[in-house]
């Protein structure tokens, strides 16, 4: 949302400049039918509005963008007397009314004396359509990107002259090479000569994205002869590109996917794996972080926003902490009693998962909390065909990070050492002088409170409400099972297979019928192999 | 285990609640029951059921009461147990002795407590969309069946959209299933949409990655044909499916989403920016620019002491349901339950969007339908009304077995599924 206030800002800026610096005498005499114009706007329903925008288009001035772009952002309003249209902006005790045309200020007005110009899809493309020619000739080589590629979504045959003398000017190659895709697009909508048309296949067959695919099969259903033949092959040759990219993107998705279950299942990795505790409440843990990280938000929204898109890094922190708080709490005071009876453990530990949530309900209410993307997690970028959004990108690094770690610590700290020498001989250990029941509270509290780091992350991808956890437990133990119990590069490997393997049964079986065929794999897979990928070996197994 | 340990919970709190009410107001009261969960997984949308039901019980003791005595709400949870939902049931009418039921969500909570309600004579009003095929004499439906709500929004996007391609992704569940069998037939027979054109997607409960099916739906729509989603994904499965669509920048103009599940109250937990343009279908949205409306939601955030709360289509079906109940009940004078059924057919109140809703003979209501779009705020911004009020058809006119059956509970018919080519109180599939 800031991102797309703040390129509108720019494009209103922008858009007033331009008529500034190029005013010839003559229009401004034509100043008053534009303005008639613009004000026909705010006349009858939906469809007129689409026509009087396609006029306002037709007139080629530039002047009226700004009243465009207001309209498409939902800021255009006009009086509820007389109908004249004005730009609004929110201000203290009403709204500040902009002429759409000078950009001057018109005064401030009471919220119930204007009325919004509504706006719905159909009059959405419409405006991009007509903001798109309008802004072919402007000075920004963004804007022009962006223009180029509205017209070639729209393929509205009138912005072909504008587009030819926009390309006439044209210096940078990359919007250059985005208009030529837009003219061949808009070419094939049209009645051009077969030769044209076919260059303009070539063009989309270069260009070979699903836009360029729903282009060419539009055109192969309508064309005739060569042109159908020529259009039909270009369509299989753009698919069987497209195809090799499904398959990256699949490994793609299943990555990410394998990542989420990672983050979620290494804590479990922890106090399930490491320690023997079936702990059904692992999925609370991650919820816990996750309110953890709207807190956070809450605060920095209303305290210092100026921080927001640094609350996630100090989330993580905070998260590690109230969860590892929590879990140390639940050792103590329920686990440390129950250790060698894994049914009352189990027991137990999911009365206290109800528990917890239901205590999350009464604090926070039952409906979901909202956790904002900070900018560098939102949006996404292409390579090649492969669209890979920012959110999944972090994600899988975070995951990475946190297990790595999780290794680190357990393989180079005292406390590691610890830790790893409690599980393998808890009564050598206690004789050694470690003192066992300290020890095991801690990796209770170490493995829960990566839980709720997973929280932090898992916050961005899914509603953060008290049912967070219940999605994630199920999974968490699968991943822990199949890759081992007490090994982490189990739990990656675990992780990433599971993940990849159900991203490629998924579009053949469904997601439902995919999600059964993975637990049906592991059930035969446990068979064959009890003790997971990656089994530990020696003497601790044997007790 | 679970249900043990929330039963207990929730039979001491009612018990508390119910006790110290006992003392303060005498026995001459009329007691309504509320049904929804406040815990477990469909607390997230019941709560605020149970909040408006007690807002509205509240407001009509202000009012004086119904028959001269004043209303006692009673609150029990069913904790999103299903089986739960029937064992309360049974407890609101048989020990708690009340005279109508407000109450379930779900279809499957919803059939869980048919019986209990049949064999006891009591009186349940379910507030929620639903898949239709159904009409008992024990149960007012005052959401939306099919035809008020999926069939209209599909003929809005064929009309104003010019969708010729269509995916319907839903979750796994009865709703969806036979909300989306009607839809395929409808499409199929009466746009002449033709069976390439249709992609049917059913996800799990709770599914929350979405990549693989948002990239499926784009590249469905890249085949050169206008392609729109009708979407049946059920409650907190929405928030990631919109994230992940605005994540891979499929915008409104491009291939619109319009859904059966998705209000206010869904959209408060989502940064809207990015979903502005998709659609959803309901009776009701809290835009809606009428002094009722204003009223309600004024109400509304006065007794919930929160002022950014949403008001939903569920709760106008209660609003539309308690008023229905108190008319009914006034006019049979006596809140019993054969005669409040009786009495009930063909009462009117109004709704919250400036019309008047009335009970049908088939125990659905008449309702206009909006089809809106998100805008940035959170809201909905209403872009198509039917004209008049649909009437909701317990018997969808597009499934097989389904189009002969007709529902109307007036004497001397009295029956859910007549069957008007055999003639008989049959059923269906003869």
């Amino acid at each position: 949302m800031a991102r797309f206030i703040h390129s509108f800002v720019f494009f209103l800026a922008l858009a007033w400049a331009i008529p500034g610096l190029a005013a010839p005498a003559q229009a401004q005499a034509a100043d008053d039918d534009l303005r008639a114009a613009i004000n026909q706007l705010a006349q009858g329903g939906f469809s007129q509005t689409a026509k009087q925008i396609q006029a306002l288009a037709a007139t080629g001035d530039d002047r009226v963008v700004p009243a465009l772009q207001a309209l498409l952002a939902g800021k255009l309003y006009f009086k509820k007397a007389g109908k004249q249209v004005f730009i609004i902006e929110q201000a203290s005790g009403g709204y500040a009314l902009t002429d759409p045309l000078t950009g001057e200020s018109a005064g401030t007005l009471a919220r119930g004396a204007v009325k919004k110009i509504r706006v719905n899809n159909r009059l959405r493309r419409e405006l991009k359509a007509a903001l798109g020619s309008l802004t072919l000739l402007s000075k920004v080589a963004s804007v022009r990107m962006k223009a180029a590629e509205a017209v070639f979504k729209s393929q509205d045959p009138d912005s072909l002259e504008a587009l030819d003398a926009a390309l006439a000017k044209e210096t940078d190659d990359g919007v250059k090479k985005a208009m030529q895709e837009a003219r061949a697009a808009v070419l094939l909508k049209t009645d051009a000569p077969e030769a044209d048309k076919l260059a303009a296949l070539a063009a989309m067959e270069a260009r070979g994205d699903r836009d360029a695919l729903s282009i060419v099969i539009a055109t192969a259903a309508q064309a005739e002869g060569a042109l159908k033949a020529k259009a039909e092959k270009t369509a299989t040759s753009i698919r069987q590109t497209l195809e090799l990219w499904g398959a990256a993107q699949n490994v793609w998705y299943g990555l990410s996917l394998g990542s989420v279950l990672l983050l979620a299942a290494i804590g479990l990795a922890i106090t399930f794996g490491v320690m023997g505790v079936i702990n059904m409440a692992h999925g609370e843990m991650v919820m816990i972080g996750a309110y953890v990280t709207f807190m956070v938000q809450e605060v920095i929204r209303t305290s210092m926003p100026g921080l927001f898109d640094y609350s996630l890094l100090i989330a993580v922190p905070l998260a590690f902490l109230v969860a590892g708080a929590v879990g140390i709490a639940v050792e103590r005071c329920i686990i440390r009693f129950l250790y060698g009876r894994p049914l009352e453990t189990l027991l137990a530990t999911w009365g206290l998962s109800l528990a917890l949530q239901q205590t999350v309900r009464t604090i926070f209410g039952p409906t979901n909390r909202e956790v904002g993307a900070p900018e560098f997690m939102s949006g996404a970028f292409e390579i090649g065909h492969l669209t890979i959004t920012y959110n999944r990108l972090w994600i899988i690094v975070f995951s990475l990070v946190v297990l790595f770690s999780l290794m680190a610590v357990l393989k180079k700290t005292p406390l590691g050492l610890q830790m790893r020498a409690v599980t393998q001989n808890r009564r050598m250990a206690g004789a050694m002088g470690i003192r066992t029941n300290w020890v095991d509270a801690v990796t209770f509290g170490l493995g829960s409170g990566i839980a709720g780091i997973a929280g932090v992350a898992l916050s961005q991808i899914d509603n953060v409400s008290p049912n967070l956890g219940q999605t994630y437990i199920i999974d968490s133990f699968m991943v822990v099972v199949f890759g081992g119990v007490g090994n982490l590069w189990g739990t990656l490997v675990g992780a990433m297979t599971l993940g990849v393997a159900n991203k490629f049964l998924e579009p053949y079986a469904g997601a439902v019928l995919g999600k059964v065929l993975v637990l049906v794999f592991i059930i035969l897979f446990i068979q064959k192999r009890p003790r997971g990928l990656f089994a530990l070996k020696g003497r601790a197994i044997e007790s | 285990m679970k249900t043990y340990f929330r039963g207990a919970v929730a039979a001491i709190a009612v018990t508390a609640a119910v006790m110290t009410s006992n003392v303060v107001q005498a026995a001459d009261t009329i007691k309504v029951g509320i049904l929804h969960s406040l815990s477990g997984t469909m607390a997230i949308s019941e709560t605020t059921l149970k909040d408006v039901m007690l807002m509205l019980i509240e407001e009509q003791n202000k009012k004086g009461g119904v028959l001269g005595k004043k209303l006692e709400p009673v609150v029990v949870d069913p904790a999103s147990n299903w089986p739960l939902f029937a064992e309360k049931a049974r407890e609101l009418i048989e020990v708690k002795k009340v005279d109508v039921v407000f109450g379930c969500w779900t279809s499957v909570s919803r059939k869980s407590v048919l019986p209990v309600f049949e064999e006891l004579n009591s009186i349940l009003f379910y507030p929620v969309q639903y898949e239709g095929e159904e009409s008992q004499k024990n149960v007012f439906y005052t959401g939306a069946a099919p035809n008020q709500q999926a069939i209209p929004a599909v003929d809005y996007l064929a009309e104003a959209e010019g969708v010729k391609r269509w995916v319907l992704a839903g979750t796994d569940y009865v709703y969806p299933r036979t909300t989306n069998k009607i839809l395929e037939t409808y499409l199929k027979e009466q746009l002449g949409v033709a069976a390439d054109d249709i992609m049917i997607n059913y996800t799990p409960f709770g599914h929350s990655d979405w990549q693989t099916i948002v990239a499926d739906i784009k590249k469905f729509g890249s085949a050169g044909k206008k392609t729109a989603v009708v979407s049946t994904i059920n409650g907190d499965a929405n928030v990631p499916f919109y994230k992940e669509l605005a994540n891979q920048g499929i915008k409104a103009e491009d291939i619109p989403v319009v859904a059966f599940s998705v209000g206010e109250e869904e959209l408060a937990g989502l940064d809207t920016g990015p979903l502005v343009g998709h659609l959803a279908a309901w009776n009701y949205f809290m835009s809606a620019d009428t002094p009722e409306n204003a009223d309600f939601i004024k109400k509304w955030k006065t007794f919930i002491k929160n002022d950014k709360r949403v008001t939903n289509d569920p709760m106008e079906a209660h609003y539309i349901g308690f008023n229905m109940w108190v008319k009914a009940a006034e006019i049979a004078g006596t809140t019993e339950a054969d005669a409040v059924i009786d009495a009930i057919t063909g009462v009117t109140v109004p709704n919250l969007t400036g019309g008047y809703s009335a009970m049908m003979p088939n125990h659905h209501i008449t309702k206009p339908v909006l089809i809106g779009e998100i805008q940035a705020n959170g809201q909905f911004e209403t872009v198509s009304e039917t004209p008049g009020l649909v009437p909701g058809d317990a018997w969808s006119d597009f499934l097989p077995g389904s189009k002969d059956l007709i529902s109307d509970w007036r004497k001397p018919l009295s029956c859910g599924n007549f069957n008007v080519k055999t003639g008989k109180c049959s059923g269906k599939g003869s």
